[in-house]
């Protein structure tokens, strides 16, 4: 039996092809659930204010609508946020989180009901112990309630598209490199994506670095490119490490453009 | 190789925003439904942006855009796939006098185990009972201690009552009854998750509280109180619990997978709806019981005729047997548990 612990949860379609999902992890959870637990509590507070304002009509009335509210928004609380929010508590919203069904499909009614209803299970003897214990057991960090529904908790990463012309030398700036196509085209073809992916990641990157270490990250870099491909002195000897990754960059994803 | 990418992304952008702006529609609104042009861009966009994101894993390097692609077509990927679970506008009476006890009836047998097991702790409790009539305090909990003094004692108290014992604290007392057993409920359905152990463990032991008391109250004569007393919530109750834990062997039976050549998930898959109809069902019910026991029950003869109260109960019994058993048998089952 497999016991590898997955960080994502990938989706293959019967198209053909594959998408993934981040899992998000058991204290991740935890911390969401947290915060979930004060809301509630200071849900249930606020409701018992409210009702005992009813005491002054009757005590009875003040009593029942306490414990009523206290059942409802213990019980209901997942349940109708994950209903109407698509799979998001507050916790959840605030740690990025979010439940999705465990095959991608849109989630059912059943699902989020079995999930919040089995909380009674994992959340014995306290604190989680048995939903914590099976989530970290677990591949795909599922409690019981989870597996019970076929859901998992994924984390919602930044989906903007990225700005790439900020972080290439842009169509407006000089590439030195661009003077020597040949050796260009050599240089795509050695670069592996992987190595493509750090170069960029490391230009979208540049102004949250500390500047002792983007000078040295890019040296780095550079030093590691220039090994690549061999341009003329007259090319590169100008440039800054970071100058000269910017037009590596440049040469990767921009060739066609410029042509 | 790897693609020029910003002008990859310039060049499919607005295939993009198109998919995302008709997703985004689409998840907002519960009640969506596509015409056949609509539908045919929507999976024509889905397709073109899965080619899109295919290519970028291949050729390209940048995560920003692959998430991006990701999170759109996992969207679009949900909703195309997901046609059979189409949300429909929720109808409550329709749901309580269709599905309901259409999912009653599917499940039978976990039903007849429920009440087999409930019988079999009524006779050990009733037997035991017998045998030693000082059993009864070490089976039945604290909580119920009302039941602990003499049944003749007791109806002879509760008959010469001169006031409303219940005034002023009818509304608490109801709704601490419906929490409290739609609480106990839910356990019996989560213990399923012990491959049923549990969940016979909990129906037992309610078996043998119940022996006890009957045992106890019919050797004392007062079986006609015991009738008047029970009967009126009991005969909502106990089926609802008895429900709770029928929604238990599901999942239990999902758990054990006999039968089956199915994974646990897709047994769980397959359980889920009916496990939350079944709760659902019984809480509800369980809501009603606990208006009667606080309102109804608690009043004896004189104030209320045990004969009135005997025959309120088996009115109960016989509209709840009716639902279960009848109700929703002319509805289109396909239509109905979408």
């Amino acid at each position: 039996m497999d016991a590898r612990r997955f960080d994502r949860l990938v989706i293959r379609t019967p198209e053909g092809f594959n998408f993934s999902m981040l899992l998000a992890g058991p204290i991740t959870r935890f911390m969401a659930w947290l915060i979930d637990l004060v809301i509630v509590i200071g849900a249930v507070f606020l409701v018992m204010m409210i009702s005992s304002y009813f005491s002054f009509v009757s005590g009875d009335l003040s009593g029942a609508l306490s414990i009523l509210a206290f059942f409802a928004i213990w019980f209901g609380y997942g349940i109708v946020l994950e209903w109407y929010c698509h799979g998001k508590t507050v916790g959840k919203r605030i740690f990025n989180l979010r439940v999705v069904d465990e095959h991608g499909l849109t989630l059912t009614f059943g699902q989020i009901a079995v999930r919040n209803l089995m909380r009674g299970v994992d959340c014995l003897p306290v604190l989680y112990l048995v939903g914590g214990t099976v989530c970290v057991l677990s591949r795909r960090s599922q409690r019981l309630g989870d597996i019970a529904a076929g859901t998992v908790v994924v984390r919602n990463v930044d989906t903007a598209l990225p700005d790439l012309a900020k972080a290439a030398a842009g169509g407006d700036k000089f590439n030195s490199l661009a003077q020597y196509p040949h050796i260009e085209a050599r240089l795509r073809q050695r670069i592996s994506p992987l190595e493509a992916r750090i170069a960029l990641q490391a230009l979208l990157r540049r102004d949250s670095l500390v500047p002792e270490c983007r000078v040295e990250l890019f040296t780095e870099l550079a030093d590691h490119f220039r090994a690549m491909a061999d341009f003329p002195p007259e090319a590169t000897d100008a440039l800054s490490d970071e100058q000269y990754i910017r037009n590596v960059v440049d040469t990767l994803f921009r060739a066609q453009l410029r042509q | 190789m790897i693609i020029d990418l910003e002008r990859f992304i310039a060049g499919e952008r607005a295939c993009w925003d198109e998919l995302e702006s008709m997703t985004a529609a689409i998840e907002q609104s519960p009640g969506w439904s596509l015409d056949l042009k609509d539908a045919q861009r929507l999976h024509y966009l889905y397709e073109r942006s899965a080619a899109a994101l295919a290519r970028i894993n291949t050729f390209s390097s940048d995560p920003g855009v692959t998430r991006y692609l990701e999170a759109l077509v996992a969207r679009a990927y949900g909703i195309i796939h997901s046609l059979d679970r189409k949300r429909t506008r929720f109808s409550p009476l329709r749901w309580f006098f269709g599905t309901f006890p259409r999912t009653f009836r599917g499940h039978l047998g976990a039903f007849v185990l429920a009440c087999a097991v409930t019988l079999g702790g009524m006779v050990f409790g009733g037997s035991i009972s017998v045998i030693d009539r000082d059993s009864k305090e070490v089976l039945i909990p604290p909580i119920f201690s009302h039941t602990y003094e003499r049944p003749s004692e007791r109806v002879a108290r509760e008959e010469s009552v001169q006031y409303d014992r219940m005034e002023g604290h009818k509304n608490t007392f109801a709704s601490m009854l419906m929490a409290n057993n739609i609480r106990v409920s839910m356990i019996a359905v989560a213990l399923g998750f012990t491959f049923g152990i549990g969940t016979i463990t909990l129906l037992f032991y309610n078996g043998v509280i119940l022996g006890v008391i009957v045992v106890d109250y019919i050797s004392d004569g007062q079986g006609v109180f015991l009738t008047g007393w029970l009967l009126p919530h009991g005969s909502i109750e106990i089926p609802a619990i008895l429900l709770a834990a029928q929604a238990g062997f599901l999942v239990a039976s999902a758990m054990l997978g006999t039968g089956t050549r199915d994974c646990l998930k897709v047994r769980m898959r397959q359980a889920v709806p009916s496990v939350v109809t079944l709760i659902f069902g019984a809480a509800v019910l369980l809501v009603w019981a606990g208006i009667i026991e606080s309102f109804f029950s608690q009043y004896h003869a004189p104030v209320l005729p045990y004969s009135l109260k005997i025959t309120f109960g088996i009115l109960q019994l016989v509209l709840l047997a009716m639902l279960l058993g009848v109700c929703g048998r002319r509805q289109d089952p396909a239509a109905e548990d979408r």
